[in-house]
């Protein structure tokens, strides 16, 4: 499949936006006082950006953008509409915590609107892996590997960025500040690292055998099924209907990425497991010592992720075959 | 509502009989010419006179070779340069408006509908928002987005045609069906088991594409007829021994006309 940049931005972003807001939900449901007022807003407000931005950047995707709305109206059937309604819901707990926390409302009320907030940016990831994994026609898509996948990535980037947020040199000015505020600061840094660690390791095994998976797996139509000729003996196509491309040759028949998918591969299981948890570690280990550096590695960890998302989500897109290309043997019949 | 309408006893579709197809692309330019003026037009070309043309279609004819005496499994590259016999086929490939089709039930919009009365799969192009989402869902091919229009267009069997009156009769068929030289489409109602195309596929053994997939294609494809030279039988040709006529062209001849 082509790989468009819209649509990649899209999903790793708002995976991202999402997976950070059901952090931070969950987090605050759980246990207000780890967070800080102003934290707690940063953190509502770089979610929404994230959220936002890939919502918008999916629109360009679209060949008719300001008929978008249309899109809402059809979530009996379609998953693309059920996220898009699951998407624009989320926004009333986001928006209702956000004022919340700024007018000083009932923390019960707060912490109810955090879970509610968790369980819609759960649903609406939920939906973004259902429209992959409901398409038969893409194998590569309609497996047990894929819904999982989106959901521990998008808690991968959640978490790097929610920890960014929650930088080591803002812990020490508060600490500073706030003598007794060092324990239970230093509860949720060392939850977000270790929870990082654990979704970096989960990550690279679910993405490994996701792999393995895709390698191995026999499709189980045929250009024989696909023509129903297969009775009287191997089928080849001699000719295919047009000597250009056509839309779904351009579409469905994108080829360079499997030329280079094993190093795309490797740089993708490097740039979101083994080097931004290093550098998580680093952070937590320099916070004292260096809070400056530790601050630095926590950023660089949070870009890290995400360039390996968006390493990750190019090859999910490139490297699935449709089905539709065994009619034209499952090769492109005009290479550009 | 993208959701599918329940069961309709009525099933327009096409019968292809693969047997006599002679691809000549005849159904394709016919079907771009009625499509392209008519209630569901244009199906825009992009630089159609350039290096790289690309346009809409609702009808591609691709053309097959089938090596007979060749197992499957055994053999990852057929025909071409094996020294068997092969049979083409030419083989046109269009919307086969199915009875289960996901690409009606994954649009966002419920501009991607099935007609509740005659199962024609369309698309209302004033609501399409041009995701492109029904195109990966079908397993055939059969939509093509128009980057002019930016809505996703595809085969309507005609159903500007098929019920207007303002024709005769005989030609309230679609344009593709119209326009076969050979007779190799034929039109009518598949829910309809005494219909001349359930007749047909019932004769002729029609048979739907990818029903591993489970979408219930309406359209059925009716298999070549075996070939003279034993090309298209089921049955493995029985060995016969390698006879040497070059020192007489009479015995060859003779050897010809009893092999027919």
């Amino acid at each position: 499949m082509r790989p468009a940049f819209s649509v990649i931005f899209f999903t790793v972003m708002s995976g991202s936006g999402y997976g950070l807001l059901f952090l931070f939900g969950l987090l605050f449901a759980f246990d207000t006082p780890l967070i800080t007022r102003n934290e707690a807003l940063i953190a509502l407000a770089v979610g929404a950006i994230f959220v936002i931005a890939g919502l918008l950047a999916s629109t360009l995707h679209l060949g008719q953008p300001q008929r978008a709305w249309r899109a809402f109206s059809q979530w009996r059937s379609s998953w693309l509409s059920r996220e898009g309604v699951a998407s624009l819901a989320s926004f009333a707990p986001m928006l209702a915590l956000a004022w919340c926390l700024w007018r000083g409302g009932d923390p019960n009320v707060a912490r109810a609107l955090g879970a509610l907030l968790a369980v819609l940016a759960a649903i609406t990831v939920v939906c973004t892996a259902k429209i992959y994994t409901s398409l038969k026609t893409i194998a590569a898509w309609h497996n047990a590997y894929v819904l999982p996948g989106y959901l521990l990535l998008g808690l991968l980037g959640g978490a790097a960025w929610l920890l960014c947020l929650h930088a080591p040199h803002q812990a020490h000015v508060l600490k500073s500040a706030q003598p007794d505020f060092k324990l239970v600061d230093l509860r949720l840094e060392e939850l977000l690292v270790i929870g990082f660690v654990l979704f970096g390791l989960a990550s690279i095994t679910l993405k490994s055998r996701y792999w393995r998976h895709i390698d191995t797996e026999t499709c189980t139509s045929s250009i024989e099924s696909a023509t129903g000729l297969g009775r009287f003996g191997a089928v080849r196509s001699v000719e295919a209907p047009h000597t250009e491309e056509n839309y779904l040759t351009h579409e469905m028949g994108f080829a360079l990425a499997r030329k280079h998918a094993a190093r795309l591969r490797r740089i993708a299981l490097i740039l979101i497991g083994p080097l931004p948890i290093l550098l998580a570690l680093a952070a937590f280990l320099f916070e004292l010592c260096a809070p400056l550096l530790a601050s630095c590695c926590m950023y660089a960890t949070a870009f890290v992720v995400t360039a390996g998302l968006f390493v990750e989500r190019w090859l999910f897109f490139a490297q699935a075959k449709h089905v539709v290309m065994l009619y034209y043997g499952g090769a492109r019949p005009h290479s550009a | 509502m993208t959701a599918l309408p329940p069961p309709s006893s009525k099933k327009l579709g096409l019968v292809i009989d693969l047997d006599i197809c002679v691809g000549c692309h005849a159904c394709a330019v016919a079907c771009k010419e009625w499509n392209d003026g008519g209630a569901f037009g244009p199906l825009p070309d992009e630089n159609p006179y350039g290096a790289d043309p690309l346009g809409v279609w609702f009808n591609r004819v691709h053309t097959y070779e089938i090596a007979p005496g060749i197992p499957l499994a055994a053999n990852p590259s057929p025909a071409g340069g094996s020294g068997e016999k092969g049979m083409t086929v030419h083989f046109p490939r269009s919307c086969l408006h199915c009875e289960t089709p996901d690409c009606v039930t994954v649009c966002p919009t419920g501009a991607s509908y099935k007609r509740a009365e005659d199962g024609i799969v369309l698309v209302d192009e004033d609501k399409c928002i041009g995701c492109k989402l029904c195109s990966w869902a079908c397993p055939y091919g059969a939509r093509e987005y128009s980057e002019v229009r930016g809505v996703m267009q595809k085969c309507t069997l005609c159903v500007d045609r098929i019920y207007n009156e303002a024709f005769d009769a005989h030609d309230r068929q679609p344009a593709c069906v119209m326009a076969c030289p050979t007779r190799a489409r034929h039109f009518g109602d598949l829910g309809d088991a005494d219909s001349a195309v359930s007749k047909l596929v019932a004769e002729r053994s029609g048979y739907d594409l990818m029903s591993e997939m489970g979408y219930k294609p309406v359209n059925k494809y009716l298999p070549p007829r075996p070939r003279r030279d034993g090309c298209g039988s089921t049955r493995k040709p029985a060995e016969t021994e390698k006879v040497d006529f070059s020192t007489s062209p009479l015995l060859r001849w003779v050897d010809k006309v009893l092999s027919r």
